[in-house]
């Protein structure tokens, strides 16, 4: 610290500008410190109360208001949510039977003319299988009188050949005792 | 005084110790002497302590924001801070003294704080200022219970849960110690303040001697933040200790 | 002569007198010491005791605030 010679010296302070002792228990100065204390406290005491507190405690409270009141509406958007939810489970839940309605339904109408067209198709085939039937019945009996004919031609060839006399009506009833077999 | 001539030496040599030299209360404009009303250094010291208050109690909160500023929530804290002090320890009748007590505690921490800054004056380590104080909580608080229990305030000093015969010793040390409740209270605060401040100095002052000012400046530096701590307790514990006061005068029957 | 005596007799008085601030630490270690014990055991009731352990700090410190007193009186005021 500077050395201040022209600080007049009093019963606190020496020649030197240092304290004697403790200025803390220097009376000569605990006047102006009690002053200047209650101005400064007075001056404190108006801020605090006509300024400072009342805005900070109406800001809290507000701040609490807001608070609650959006917890409030947080507790509201989230019953809705909940609602919001059981009504598109239910729209699914309807969405799903639905679908299946309509799966069973398309599936009878695809039996049905399934149905439908396995008879057609089978009334064509035994149809045509009765037909078929029927010309195979020809084919054979054609078969049938072609051999005979055949036979007896080969017969009566064959009783020529070996030097025999063919009598027609003979040879047709054994060939037709043979062929009966 | 021996003080005097010590401090004639120690100017001409290389350690000079005025531990003491920063608590001078001096007049702020030119030399003279010192009278009630002059403008010193307690008188910046203090006011800047208002400036402070102003800054973060109404300046800092005046947006009023719901989501709040840095400056916001420090004033904030302080209100819940003191409120939920004021309420916890003196009941939710003494919450009308908030302001008060609010009042003391910005003086104080403030105070405190600004005392920290180096070079500055710390006016609360003056025991003039925590005297007053003090006395204006001791007044206040003994006024206050006579004005709301009548002469049942007596009965603090009467402990009727001791045995009969401790009665009147009890009440002799009751009274004892609740007279010198203010001269505690006071001094307390001063003594801390006053302490810690002269410390750092005798430490700065070491700094001086190149061998051990590295050790001296660690030592400055741990000293500041135990006084940063201590600032604010100190201004903690006179608050609650005006609670606690004024919980007596509230409801004086144990 | 006789005042650098008396002054003597003060100075070793306010030296003596500044022992009964190490009763006031002692106090002041002791209620913190069980308030932390007590805090440890049950961690949830500490919350609402911190008030309870500030003020008993304050009054074991005011004791050592005394011989503090005393001892400036001896050395300033004596």
């Amino acid at each position: 610290m500077s050395i201040k010679t022209d600080v007049s010296a009093s019963t606190c302070i020496d020649g030197y500008g240092s304290a004697i002792g403790m200025p803390q228990l220097c009376t000569d100065w605990a006047s102006n410190q009690i002053f200047w204390l209650v101005v400064t406290l007075v001056a404190i005491f108006f801020v605090l109360s006509r300024l400072a507190l009342p805005r900070i405690s109406a800001v809290i409270s507000e701040r609490q208001g807001t608070i609650t009141n959006d917890l409030a509406a947080a507790e509201n958007l989230k019953s809705e949510a909940a609602q919001a939810e059981v009504a598109y489970n239910q729209a699914l839940e309807n969405a799903r039977s639905e679908a299946s309605r309509i799966i069973e339904t398309a599936k009878a109408e695809i039996k049905q003319e399934l149905d439908v067209a396995i008879q057609k198709a089978d009334a064509d085939i035994s149809l045509k299988a009765a037909a078929s039937e029927d010309a195979i019945a020809d084919i054979r009996k054609d078969a049938l009188t072609n051999v005979k004919s055949v036979a007896k031609e080969i017969t009566s060839e064959l009783v020529k050949v070996l030097g025999g006399k063919v009598d027609s009506k003979t040879l047709t009833s054994v060939i037709n005792k043979k062929m009966k077999g | 005084m021996t003080q005097m001539a010590s401090s004639a030496d120690a100017k001409d040599e290389g350690l000079v110790f005025h531990p003491m030299d920063q608590f001078i209360v001096e007049p702020l404009f030119g030399a003279g002497p010192v009278h009630w009303y002059t403008v010193t250094n307690v008188t910046l010291w203090m006011a800047l302590s208002v400036v402070a208050l102003i800054l973060i109690m109404v300046v800092g909160t005046s947006k009023r924001a719901l989501v709040p500023s840095r400056a916001q929530s420090i004033g904030e804290l302080a209100y819940g801070f003191v409120h939920k002090m004021v309420e916890d320890v003196a009941g939710k009748d003494a919450v009308p003294y908030f302001p008060y007590i609010m009042t003391l505690f910005m003086f104080i921490v403030l105070s405190n704080f600004l005392g920290l800054l180096p070079m500055s004056f710390t006016t609360t380590s003056h025991i003039a200022v925590t005297a007053v104080m003090a006395m204006v909580v001791f007044l206040s608080v003994t006024i206050l219970g006579f004005a709301k229990n009548g002469v049942g305030f007596l009965s603090l000093f009467w402990i009727s849960s001791a045995p009969l015969a401790l009665r009147p010793a009890l009440a002799l040390i009751e009274i004892i110690s609740y007279f010198v409740r203010p001269v505690s209270h006071s001094i307390r605060l001063a003594g801390n303040m006053m302490a810690g401040h002269a410390v750092i100095k005798v430490f700065a002052a070491f700094a001086g001697v190149a061998l051990i000012s590295p050790l001296s400046v660690v030592a400055i530096t741990a000293m500041y933040a135990l006084e940063t701590l201590v600032s604010f307790i100190q201004a903690y514990v006179f608050a609650i200790l005006t609670c606690v006061y004024l919980k007596d005068a509230l409801h004086p029957h144990h | 002569m006789e005042g650098d005596i008396v002054q003597m007799g003060a100075y070793i008085g306010a030296g003596l007198a500044c022992t009964g601030m190490g009763g006031a630490a002692v106090g002041v270690g002791h209620v913190v010491g069980n308030f932390i014990a007590g805090a440890l055991r049950n961690p949830s009731a500490a919350a609402g005791q911190t008030a309870t352990m500030f003020i008993g700090i304050a009054f074991a410190e005011a004791l050592g605030i005394f011989s503090f007193l005393v001892a400036l009186l001896l050395m300033f005021a004596v």
